[in-house]
């Protein structure tokens, strides 16, 4: 009980910090350091969508940016293509990401391991492709977005990131308020359980394709939800930039470092990559090329192999050293 | 008639390619249980080998297969030395992840260092040459790699089924720890077979410069393609990946042709998600 209470508390605690953050004056108030805040709570969100079912469920898909670009897509087709708001495409979006994810994961389930693995990678190929040659959204050339009057309405602004910001805050909050109710409700346990022993949760009379499916669907309709709010920040979208192997692979990896299966392990992940990915890029990219993504990788090997619990392992592992020695004095 | 015959030759000279490469991933899987996501990124290394040997030094890829060989050997020995040893027998993903951010850090090494362009040796032995056979046109560089890709894979098999090292390497995959017991260095066997795997995608790397160009993104697609055909044909099954590897060449040959060059992959993913849906284990998986 008490442990469920410090929890609460914490997550207020990151939520009030992260509301307030615009407003302090200093270097977070330049338009660069908007931008990375915002990738951040973005990345965030979305390696959590990623988080609730492959940390929770223990079915790890690489196959994400399908439903991240169905979202995308959704958006850009209802501002681009009907003149409407983002909003409605933005929830059709998600609701359509949902139908396709279970479409394609009710077979796909069956499949173990590595073959589940390169299934999903299988997956995001073929919708890179269709999406490609597909003239109604766009095809290669993708949609790029008309100058409209910029407000919450079209979600929408030229001259400053701070709406932007606090967009992606709510979209924080949402993703991150579901992670953790999930996470005490009936359903997270037997997501867990699903995760621990499939066999063991089946035989004590857990329904695992039900459990899978449903963590399923809610994953998806979560990350379709970040995809609109990307295409609505960088107001264009092509198959690459959404739906790609890439992309996929950094949901996994952000999830990976902060720590899998943690309610914060994303949020630190996406703290600790996405600055250092935006910041190599804007010092080096120009320059050198790839810099950026050399030390990425070379990040990503050595914390694979040190810490396999992530970053939160490393963070448990220190309040426990500090629990230990309160305990001895 | 003539036609689709030819098209059915050049997606098995393809699929003899993907054999090749994919009989590298197929060892280190069925052995270490291990996905190596460098598996691509290896092969372009190889080509770049190949490639600024025949650039500088003016030797062609026929002879300098043996140094991408080598070379790519080396590479996977030490990869395995200093990652995957710390990863075997973990979980799965963690491997695959590691070798991940290996293989996003060996394309930006080239990227930055060898820049984006596109390189081709302009002249070697085999470019451009062909033969006819009947009505049908043989490009020669494929078939020589066509060559190659058998009688690797013809060595490979029968240093695994009747040799000593290949019955402690069957018995290190069939049981590591009862491996051990018997006396075989387990640790030694999983080097060499990470080795040998880079061994095989270096051949292939080291012959594919005399038609086609050297860029950093180059590995991405093999690697992809390496990852369907291993599991497609099944867990470690070496004649399981080299029958769903001419599969996959056959297809892509055919729907690029008949459907649409964009759709050649999107057939062959298809074709794969088809077949485990049908048999999960793969072709050849028990």
């Amino acid at each position: 009980m008490r442990h469920r209470q410090s929890g609460f508390g914490l997550g207020c605690t990151i939520f009030g910090i992260l509301a307030i953050l615009p407003l302090i004056p200093g270097p977070l108030q330049g338009p660069f350091a908007k931008h990375v805040l915002v990738m951040v709570l973005l990345f965030a969100s979305m390696s959590q969508a990623w988080n609730l079912l492959g940390g929770y469920c223990g079915q790890v898909s690489f196959g994400h940016s399908v439903f991240f670009g169905i979202g995308a897509y959704g958006a850009g087709m209802a501002v681009v293509k009907y003149g409407l708001t983002p909003w409605p495409g933005a929830l059709l979006g998600a609701i359509i990401a949902s139908i396709v994810s279970l479409v394609i994961s009710y077979p796909c389930f069956r499949l173990k391991g590595h073959y589940f693995a390169i299934a999903t990678f299988a997956i995001v190929e073929i919708f890179n492709r269709l999406f490609m040659v597909w003239y109604w959204v766009g095809g290669a050339l993708g949609l790029d977005y008309p100058i409209i009057e910029e407000g919450w309405r079209n979600f929408m602004w030229y001259e400053t990131k701070t709406p932007y910001y606090y967009g992606a805050f709510a979209l924080f909050v949402l993703v991150f308020s579901t992670a953790r109710w999930i996470e005490r409700h009936r359903i997270g346990y037997y997501m867990r359980a699903v995760r621990d022993g499939q066999e063991a949760a089946e035989s004590l009379g857990v329904n695992s394709p039900q459990v899978k499916l449903t963590a399923m669907a809610i994953s998806a309709f979560l990350a379709a939800l970040c995809g609109a709010f990307f295409v609505q920040y960088n107001l264009r979208v092509d198959p690459p930039m959404v739906m790609s192997l890439d992309m996929s692979m950094r949901f996994v990896l952000i999830t990976i470092l902060g720590g899998l299966g943690t309610l914060w392990g994303p949020l630190l992940g996406a703290a600790v990559l996405i600055p250092l990915q935006e910041y190599t890029r804007a010092i080096w990219g120009g320059l050198g090329g790839g810099v950026d993504l050399i030390i990425f990788g070379l990040l990503i090997i050595v914390i694979v192999i040190r810490q396999p619990r992530g970053l939160m392992g490393f963070v448990s592992w220190v309040v426990g050293h500090r629990a230990r020695a309160r305990g001895r004095g | 008639m003539t036609l689709f015959l030819q098209i059915a030759f050049d997606g098995i000279l393809n699929g003899m390619l993907y054999a090749l490469v994919a009989l590298g991933l197929t060892l280190i899987w069925g052995v270490m249980d291990v996905i190596n996501f460098a598996h691509g990124e290896f092969l372009m290394i190889a080509m770049y080998v190949s490639y600024w040997l025949g650039f500088l030094m003016n030797i062609d890829p026929l002879v300098s297969w043996v140094a991408s060989g080598v070379f790519v050997f080396l590479l996977a020995f030490v990869t395995y030395k200093l990652m995957v040893s710390h990863l075997v027998g973990k979980p799965a993903l963690s491997a695959l992840l590691a070798t991940f951010g290996l293989s996003m850090f060996l394309k930006n090494l080239c990227l930055n260092r060898f820049s984006p362009n596109f390189k081709l040796l302009p002249v070697t032995v085999l470019s451009g040459k062909t033969i006819p056979v009947g009505s049908l046109i043989l490009s020669l560089p494929q078939f020589v790699i066509a060559v190659f890709s058998l009688a690797v894979i013809f060595i490979v098999y029968h240093f695994i089924a009747s040799t000593r090292m290949g019955w402690a390497i069957q018995a290190t995959a069939m049981d590591k720890e009862a491996a051990e017991l018997m006396g075989i260095d387990t640790e030694k066997i999983y080097g060499l077979v990470f080795g040998l795997g880079g061994a095989c995608v270096g051949i292939a790397g080291g012959l594919l410069p005399t038609y086609m160009p050297v860029h950093p993104e180059v590995g991405s697609l093999f690697g992809l393609i390496a990852f369907i055909c291993v599991a497609m044909g099944g867990f470690g099954s070496i004649t399981g990946s080299l029958f769903a590897s001419l599969l996959v060449g056959l297809v892509e040959a055919f729907a690029g042709f008949y459907i649409a060059p964009i759709f050649k992959y999107v057939a062959v993913f298809a074709l794969y998600l088809v077949i485990v849906m049908l048999k999960p284990k793969g072709l050849f998986g028990w």
